[in-house]
């Protein structure tokens, strides 16, 4: 049991990526990555909400109704997240505010859905738990990625610290505005997972036609 | 030129596959076709003839261009020189500059060579740094990639130059040629199967990324402390009653004397370059046809509504042809074969879609004073899309006719 619940863990870090092999999550990681600050907080709150959504979905698989599980894991899921969007409120009242609606917007996430749904119903509570750490975590890994590539040539600052002085602040660095603007983020996740599929050949989809040669060019 | 040919017989086993270069196949590849026109010959039927192959149409769009670039330089030049005239002596300052003054071409604003030679200046170290990032990303996928480096960069490149202003810092002109191949083309496979127009997404890369170098008042022309705005933002902000302050009559704006970036300023240029290209039969007329029926149609469209906030209901087809970058994009980005609609049908569609979207940033938008880079991107995209119910009519027309 140790390897597989260790697998639960390891592999949506990088093997079976939320985002960059399932595709999944797309549309926060958009919108919260301009800041490292933001997309770490929208990291933890979704680990947090896959994580407990996962392995109390889990405890009441058996109680579940099929033709109204989703009506219920919803409940859940929507509990969990207004409990993480209160405790942002109340501590970190900033950043709740960049978050605005994507902090609420978690219950759609389709991350959490698509655990509660392949993964939790099947499994006990402690392996759902896990896989729901591993799934937040790797979704975070890739927001932390973007959101450091953003905030680093975007404002020439990480978590807020200045590391390149922009020319406004009389330093040398032009920040690059379009890293600010959500559209670049597609291009960085769309960048990402071709260096991950390059890195991981078995990643790659088979192509659903081939170009035929009819002869050779050379 | 036999001498060269011997050359390249000589080394050519080197790259032939087996070969201790055969590696850099491409590189080989690249620069014989740039001297010879390439030897394969297709064996097997259908066999089409014509007299235009890829590079054969790749060099006359490079021609067509030549008109706008030659007219940019001398506007550049131009536009500097009499903005160092009124500044003063006291604003002379750069390598450019002191160039010039030590070949003695001095910086009159009413000597042509002069005004020529001070644009070449800042035409020469853009045009040079995006052959050589651009040609580094052509050749590194082709390498890795095992395709021929294509003669289709020659044109991205020129057209990617003349879109951008004359101030343009060197390291953003290398960052936006790198977005523009390897992003715009390179990904979707190369010349051919990109549905973008490369040029057009490096300079939309930058317009978005590094705005105050690509847009507002002071980079058209490359003199510190002049500050001159485009004819289209000054019609956005005042309208086309405005510019005559400004000394812009329409024959101004047609010839190209005005602010604007390095090529597009000359209608008439290019008109110059889009006439080769028709006679050539490389610009579908359809497109051109598609394109000026769309903008003359929005635009009397909007004339007639009428606005009392917004000045540029009241701007006239005739004017929007002339300002911007409307008349460039006409003649070398909308009829680029590649991204366009294929099916004739289409061409009309996807023109009168560039037409009416050119209008609709330019007077609609608040944010944007110039639609036309967009208005072409935008239809890129449909143009899959519009050819796939072209096709569709076509099938259900023809299952209708043999029912």
């Amino acid at each position: 049991m140790a390897q597989t619940r260790r697998s639960y863990l390891v592999d949506p870090l990088v093997d079976n990526n939320p985002i960059t092999l399932q595709v999944l999550g797309i549309c926060s990681a958009l919108a919260v990555t301009s800041s490292l600050q933001v997309s770490f907080v929208m990291a933890l709150a979704v680990t947090f909400v896959t994580a407990f959504s996962s392995m109390f979905i889990s405890m009441l698989r058996n109680y579940i109704p099929s033709s109204i599980r989703i009506i219920v894991q919803m409940v859940i899921i929507a509990s969990l997240v207004i409990l993480v969007d209160q405790v942002l409120k109340a501590y970190l009242y900033d950043v709740s505010k960049t978050l605005s609606v994507f902090v609420g917007l978690i219950i759609t996430n389709c991350i959490v859905m698509g655990r509660a749904e392949a993964f939790a119903m099947k499994n006990p509570p402690i392996d759902s738990f896990i896989d729901g750490i591993g799934n937040g975590l790797g979704y975070g890994l890739i927001l932390m990625l973007v959101g450091f590539i953003r905030e680093l040539f975007g404002a020439g600052t990480l978590f807020g610290f200045t590391v390149l002085p922009t020319v406004t602040n009389g330093g040398w660095y032009v920040p690059n505005g379009m890293l600010l603007l959500p559209p670049s983020a597609f291009f960085i996740i769309g960048l990402l997972i071709w260096g991950f599929r390059t890195w991981k050949p078995e990643q790659v989809e088979e192509t659903e036609y081939k170009i035929q040669h009819l002869e050779e060019a050379h | 030129m036999k001498a060269l040919r011997s050359i390249f017989d000589k080394i050519e086993p080197h790259f032939e596959r087996g070969g201790k270069y055969n590696k850099y196949y491409a590189l080989y590849e690249a620069v014989e076709s740039f001297f010879y026109s390439p030897k394969t010959v297709s064996t097997v039927a259908p066999h089409a003839r014509s007299y235009t192959d890829m590079k054969r149409i790749m060099i006359y769009v490079f021609l067509a261009a030549m008109p706008c670039a030659i007219f940019g330089m001398w506007n550049t030049g131009h536009n500097a020189n009499v903005a160092l005239a009124a500044l003063g002596p006291d604003a002379v300052s750069g390598w450019r500059f002191a160039l010039m003054d030590w070949l003695g071409f001095g910086l009159n604003p009413d000597s042509i060579l002069a005004c020529l030679f001070n644009g070449f200046l800042w035409f020469l170290p853009i045009y040079a740094v995006t052959m050589i990032v651009g040609l580094f990303w052509e050749i590194l996928f082709a390498v890795i990639r095992g395709h021929e480096v294509n003669e289709g960069f020659f044109v991205t490149s020129i057209l990617y130059v003349l879109i951008l202003p004359a101030s343009t810092p060197l390291w953003q002109v290398a960052l936006g040629i790198s977005f523009g191949v390897v992003i715009g083309k390179e990904v979707f496979g190369g010349t051919g199967k990109n549905f973008l127009n490369p040029a057009l997404v490096g300079r939309a890369f930058l317009y978005f990324a590094y705005p105050a170098q690509m847009s507002g008042d002071s980079v058209w022309t490359p003199v510190d402390g002049f500050s001159g705005a485009t004819a289209l933002a000054v019609t956005a902000s005042d309208g086309v009653q405005a510019l005559a302050g400004q000394g812009i009559t329409w024959w101004s704006a047609f010839l190209g004397t005005i602010q604007g970036s390095m090529g597009e300023t000359s209608a008439l240029a290019c008109m110059i370059g889009l006439a080769f290209l028709m006679v050539t039969k490389i610009a579908n007329w359809r497109l051109i046809v598609g394109c000026m029926g769309g903008m003359i149609g929005f635009s009397l469209l909007l004339n007639l509504i009428g606005s009392d906030t917004n000045p540029m209901f009241g701007m006239s087809w005739y004017w929007h042809f002339v300002l911007g970058g409307y008349a460039f994009g006409l003649a070398f980005m909308v009829t680029e074969p590649v991204s366009a609609s294929h099916t004739n049908v289409g061409r009309y569609w996807y023109g009168a879609l560039i037409g009416f979207m050119v209008v609709m940033i330019r007077v609609i938008n608040p944010a944007f004073p110039e639609g036309m880079m967009l208005a072409i991107l935008f239809a890129n995209i449909f143009a899959p899309l519009i050819d796939y119910f072209v096709v569709r009519a076509n099938i259900a027309r023809r299952a209708k006719r043999n029912a």
